[in-house]
């Protein structure tokens, strides 16, 4: 017994080891059972987040105003559900089955990111969504591009790319708003207003009250802290916001000379637990949609592998 | 000419656009998630194939309306899409009984719409002929696997397949102004496509176990803007935001 603590141990000195001399962990490396499942609820919790995003984004694909538009937006949607399929295999690497992953999110187990729990109420939302929600995204998937487990890194290379045409692709649909009529414009800007401050709640709480955030950052699978991120947000959107000739929905958001960088006012924590503990405007909506095309899509997958067990037998006879 | 060659191409794109704008309302709901993704695909295919036709149709017109208007800011009574791509999704059997029966026709009519006299009308069937290919090997294989599947899955594709059945014939029938181009090379003869249909689906619903549905009910006007209910209530809300703010940039 005495033996077999030793060696876990050593193991896990030897695992430390080569997180810190930045070696990828891969599937079949020996790693702490709390790494991995701090690994499983951080990759399906970002796996479930593409998924659920496709709701607010997809709920304007029959609206979409120009067929270009339609199309752009459809791609999306469809890019997003991609990075899900990426996600869900990588995090399959670690001994779980998408269908757990997907029964824990409907049980409420496995969280997605609450910013989806807001409604998209108008055609800006899009760009809005595209261009801060994906671009808050980028922020912290390209720390994660060097995350320490092999296969997550690899997925976020890809994912990164594609997220970031869609946030030129969403900033620039606000540009020709921002540049529209005075509705289009008033649009836009309530987009803003609306999106603003829910895209920073998406780096999480401070660094201080973040309940996973030392562990992972020592592990490596987390690499820039929640605060850090969040400002280096705020320092490259705020110019963007400026170029459309919009404001921030932020009395407090000034430049600071000396640090270089923008102070901005504090977040409405409050808010923020609430969302996420299930009382955003569309939590509910978001899962029963999820449950509903699960259940029809049963007698489906059912049939698949009637199909394919007969068609086994079939060959073997 | 110009008349019935922009009619031709109105018309194409409409049948594309509104089966594209249907099925993607598959996007985030379908039975797993690369059909959610698959789906996507197929829409997107025939949403830009609209796209290509209408943009044809603009500038032959060449009356100031571009290809966004023709899709825009007509009516239901101007809309002449076939029937079968506006019926409501339905459940995912229903879905693919209706994608093999217009994928079928497709496939047989791209094939020789390659070689139409106009060259556009030609190039933009060069494209959508490899689209329409690997949509009919989904649906084909979709027909296969749920109609020998399981009982349930069994009985809901025929299900499907008995609901679109009468929605078929329409797909071989001729307008006045389709025959003049016919004539001229540029548009393809579907009536005489029927019998190639016909045995294609034979062999699919055989390997499936299904029935082939009778022939005994058939709906059809939708080349001639008498549609469906249903097509007016996917226009309102597929046009709402053009209709909404008129005369704008997206």
């Amino acid at each position: 017994m005495t033996q077999f603590k030793l060696n876990e141990q050593q193991l896990e000195a030897a695992f430390q080891a080569r997180v810190d001399a930045e070696q990828k962990i891969e599937p079949k490396d020996w790693m702490p059972e709390t790494y991995r499942k701090n690994l499983i609820r951080q990759m399906s919790q970002h796996a479930h987040s593409e998924v659920i995003g496709m709701q607010p984004e997809g709920n304007w694909i029959s609206r979409a105003p120009t067929l270009r538009r339609k199309m752009v937006l459809l791609a999306k949607v469809q890019d997003e559900g991609g990075h899900a399929l990426y996600l869900y295999s990588a995090t399959e690497t670690l001994g779980v089955t998408r269908d757990e992953l997907i029964e824990a999110l409907h049980d409420g187990r496995a969280k997605y990111a609450s910013i989806f729990n807001y409604p998209s109420l108008s055609w800006a939302d899009i760009g809005a969504i595209g261009w801060l929600v994906d671009g808050a995204a980028i922020v912290n998937q390209i720390t994660l591009q060097r995350t320490s487990y092999g296969p997550y890194a690899r997925s976020m290379v890809r994912i990164c790319k594609e997220e970031s045409f869609h946030q030129r692709q969403g900033y620039e649909s606000l540009i020709v708003l921002a540049n529209g009529s005075p509705e289009q414009k008033a649009m836009a800007q309530d987009a803003l207003n609306r999106w603003w401050w829910p895209a920073l709640m998406m780096f999480g709480p401070h660094d201080a009250e973040s309940a996973h955030s030392a562990q992972s950052m020592k592990w490596k699978i987390k690499r820039k802290s929640n605060d850090e991120l969040r400002q280096a947000f705020i320092d490259q959107t705020m110019p963007q916001i400026e170029f459309l000739g919009l404001t921030v929905p932020d009395p407090d958001m000034k430049w600071n000379e000396q640090r270089g960088s923008y102070d901005h006012g504090e977040l409405d924590w409050d808010e923020f637990q609430r969302v996420i503990n299930g009382d955003g405007p569309c939590n509910r909506d978001r899962i029963e949609h999820h449950k509903k095309a699960h259940a029809e899509g049963e007698w489906v997958r059912d049939a698949l592998r009637a199909y394919e067990s007969k068609k086994r037998q079939r060959l073997a006879a | 000419m110009s008349q019935p060659l922009i009619d031709y191409c109105i018309a194409q794109g409409d049948d594309a656009l509104i089966f594209g704008q249907r099925m993607t309302e598959w996007c985030y709901s379908a039975p797993f998630l690369e059909e959610d993704l698959a789906l996507a695909n197929v829409a997107l295919d025939l949403i830009g194939r609209a796209q290509m036709f209408y943009q044809y149709a603009a500038e032959l017109a060449d009356d100031g309306r571009s290809a966004d208007d023709i899709a825009f800011l007509r009516d239901a009574r101007s809309y002449t899409n076939l029937l079968i791509n506006e019926l409501p999704r339905g459940d995912f059997g229903f879905s693919m009984a209706r994608f093999l029966l217009v994928d079928t026709f497709n496939v047989l009519y791209l094939e020789q719409l390659v070689d139409s006299s106009d060259a556009r009308v030609a190039a933009i069937a060069a494209k959508a002929i490899k689209e329409s290919r690997y949509h009919l090997r989904r649906s084909r294989d979709w027909v296969v696997r749920l109609g020998d599947g399981t009982q349930e899955s069994h009985q809901r594709m025929q299900q499907g397949l008995d609901e679109v059945w009468g929605y078929h014939k329409e797909l071989f029938i001729v307008t006045d102004g389709e025959r003049e181009l016919i004539a001229s090379g540029i548009a393809v003869d579907r009536e005489a496509l029927y019998n190639g249909w016909s045995e294609q689906i034979d062999a699919v619903l055989a390997e499936a176990t299904l029935q082939r549905p009778e022939d005994g009910w058939k709906v059809v006007g939708g080349r001639d803007g008498i549609h469906t209910e249903h097509l007016g209530h996917m226009l309102s809300e597929m046009q709402y935001l053009q209709r909404s703010y008129p005369g704008v940039e997206w």
